[in-house]
């Protein structure tokens, strides 16, 4: 098993044949991902150099293939409508990459469509190791294994995740949530699956300044995953306040959403936190000896 | 970004709130030329973006044209003095010169985003004119939300019972609804993240204006607005965001502090982590910088100038992630950047792993540089690096 994603997931990228869209989708072909066509408006009936249709319509790709997945490489105006497009043609599951995405927009979409998971935006996508990867991560560091990874980044991710191949856990599926102030999946509805999923027996979860979801995932593990083995980090302890540093969503308002609340919250949940990425393995080897 | 009071003012009479009867003016001549045309009494407001203006003496009556231009040219003589939120102060360019309104109640009405329910949120409290953050711990029980589902949109039974939830004054009910309405549809229509009315006055005759206009603005919507940009350009800079603007990155992307370790990464929080481990290795850091993807020879150049000539970074510890990106673009990237640049040169750490890094770290040790492997054994490089310097 594994989470949201798996190598039989039928996938479709919206913007397949932009500069991203492309690179991405031969990356994600490359993998094992079930890549079964891409959409660009105006393109319908070409095909991609692997040989996969491209059609004018979300609709139309879903007719012809049975996608249920997406993935979104559009220009920020245009998100909100892929993401619309892909709920109205009945797709379930959407990751939109693209980064600058007006908040609103994002409250808009997420707000009205029920039934179908969203990842992002602003995010590297996901990817179950072994099986499928959808979105823009570098396939070769992951190994399959049974640490779930959650993050709020893109290369920190990439750094924490090295360091647990390196040390010998394999991951089950690696969410990279997104660095908006809104996104589609959080923390929480991450953990929620995770707990479901036979193959996961440990968690990492890398946060950031920002918003409350660390402080929500940490009363959602004491309350709902005691026994799980968990492991947080947060970024931005040196982060001033009302300036967003690199992500929109980090940010740190009056005494909302800093460092210290979250490590707090990790704290009290009984989940330790890593001072810096490296200790991320050995606290985690710890953690699933005292289980053990 | 956030926009002064008269740009906030101008939105809310076009979404249909009323706002006292005024005037922006530039000199106090414009104001003492207007109350002239308009004899009664005034208040002349000084525009900045920091809060205390009345504390700080730059919000005046005025009787006439005279008292007018003396008050005027009281509150442009001095820029805002510093406080905790801006130690810098801030000029004082213009001034809004508004009716003075005989207030009977003064309440609070604001729309945000409420990041963990991801909606909007209405706000309100019977308590105006002070901060919210000031209500929210001397009357917290004054503080009614109403998260509004996007689907749906705004009804005016929202505001109705947002009227009776937090208590406002009877004066206020018969038009709240209407208020709140126009509020949420300047909200989406502007691509705001805060619009906020403190305080919402209640006059004696009857009627409910917008005494003050707070709006926050989404930097990633201002696209859908191009009017904004001449309302961006009056607004006071931050010299952060436009240094970086100027580079070649992201408004976000850049952030500086006193210290001497100048940092770059590529992603957000790689770069917030990094700036963790300079400081866990017991340095002073300089500056957050994310790179961004694909740091090619011109980015890294950019960069690189932007810290050296802006910072005190005394040395420069580079921790570049090769995911998609090629540990051996970056490290050609660092060595041509290195010999193009004109600034001036300091000691550089560079951490490079990832796609190719053993490419990468051959180039950069036939250049004369030396990586290290690790992020912490980089930051503890550059800490060491930096008190060297320090003498």
């Amino acid at each position: 098993m594994s989470i949201f994603l798996d190598k039989n997931s039928r996938v479709i990228v919206q913007g397949i044949t932009g500069a991203e869209g492309s690179y991405h989708a031969d990356r994600m072909v490359k993998y094992g991902t079930n890549l079964v066509g891409g959409v660009t408006p105006g393109k319908g009936g070409q095909t991609t150099p692997h040989g996969l249709p491209v059609f004018d319509t979300v609709k139309e790709a879903v007719e012809a293939t049975g996608a249920t997945h997406t993935c979104i490489f559009v220009p920020p105006p245009f998100a909100a409508d892929a993401l619309y497009e892909a709920y109205e043609a009945g797709i379930t599951f959407a990751v939109c990459i693209t980064e600058g995405v007006p908040v609103h927009d994002t409250l808009k979409v997420v707000g009205t469509t029920a039934g179908m998971r969203i990842i992002g935006p602003n995010c590297p996508g996901l990817i179950s190791p072994g099986k499928a990867l959808v979105g823009i991560m570098p396939g070769h560091i992951f190994k399959e294994g049974r640490v779930g990874v959650m993050s709020r980044s893109g290369t920190l991710t990439y750094e924490v995740v090295d360091l647990l191949t390196r040390e010998g856990f394999g991951q089950s599926t690696c969410v990279g949530v997104g660095g908006d102030p809104i996104i589609g999946t959080t923390f929480v509805e991450c953990l929620r699956e995770f707990k479901n999923d036979p193959q996961t027996g440990a968690l990492v979860l890398c946060g950031e300044i920002g918003g409350s979801d660390e402080e929500d995932a940490a009363a959602f593990i004491a309350e709902h995953l005691p026994e799980m083995p968990v492991v947080a980090f947060v970024g931005g302890r040196n982060a001033p306040a009302g300036k967003s540093l690199g992500h929109a969503g980090a940010i740190i308002s009056g005494n909302f959403g800093t460092a210290q609340s979250k490590i707090a919250a990790f704290q009290a949940a009984g989940v330790p936190v890593a001072d810096r990425p490296s200790d991320i393995p050995r606290l985690l080897a710890q953690r699933l000896a005292v289980r053990a | 970004m956030n926009l002064m009071e008269y740009q906030g003012k101008e939105l809310f009479k076009r979404a249909g709130i009323a706002v006292p009867r005024g005037e922006h003016a530039l000199t106090s001549d414009a104001v003492a030329r207007f109350i002239e045309d308009n004899p009664g009494e005034w208040v002349v407001k000084a525009q900045v973006l920091m809060g205390g203006r009345g504390k700080a003496g730059k919000i005046k009556m005025a009787g006439d044209a005279a008292q007018g231009r003396r008050v005027a040219e009281e509150i442009l003589a001095t820029p805002m003095p510093p406080n905790r939120q801006n130690p810098q102060g801030e000029p004082i360019k213009s001034l809004l010169v508004e009716e003075k309104l005989d207030i009977a109640k003064e309440a609070y009405c604001a729309v945000a985003i409420d990041r963990a329910a991801r909606k909007p949120v209405f706000i309100v409290s019977r308590y105006g004119g002070m901060d919210i953050e000031e209500v929210s711990e001397r009357h917290p029980e004054s503080i009614s939300k109403f998260p509004v589902d996007t689907a749906i949109g705004y009804s005016p039974f929202i505001g109705r019972e947002l009227a009776f939830a937090a208590q406002l004054d009877p004066g206020f009910r018969k038009q709240f609804p209407a208020i709140a309405g126009a509020l949420y549809e300047l909200f989406f229509r502007y691509g705001a993240k805060l619009v906020e009315i403190n305080p919402l006055a209640l006059t004696t005759d009857g009627r409910v204006v917008a005494s003050d206009a707070k709006v926050e603005l989404d930097d990633d919507a201002l696209f859908k607005n191009p009017e904004f940009a001449q309302w961006h350009a009056v607004l006071p800079l931050d010299e952060d965001e436009t240094l970086a603007a100027r580079a070649g990155v992201g408004i976000r992307n850049f952030r500086r502090f006193p210290g001497d370790v100048g940092t770059m990464a590529n992603g957000a929080g790689l770069a917030m982590a990094t700036m963790d481990a300079v400081s866990n290795a017991g340095g002073q850091i300089a500056n957050f910088l994310d790179v961004g993807g694909g740091a090619n020879a011109q980015r890294v150049r950019n960069c690189y100038e932007l810290v050296v000539n802006n910072t005190g970074a005394t040395v420069f510890f580079i921790n570049i992630f090769g995911g998609i990106t090629r540990g051996d673009e970056v490290a050609r990237g660092v060595v041509e950047a290195m010999r193009e640049t004109t600034s001036r040169k300091i000691p550089l750490v560079i951490r490079l792993t990832g796609t190719n890094e053993e490419e990468g770290r051959r180039i950069l040790a036939d250049a004369g540089m030396t990586p290290v492997e690790t992020m912490d054994e980089g930051a503890s490089e550059a800490v060491r690096l930096a008190a060297e310097k320090r003498g």
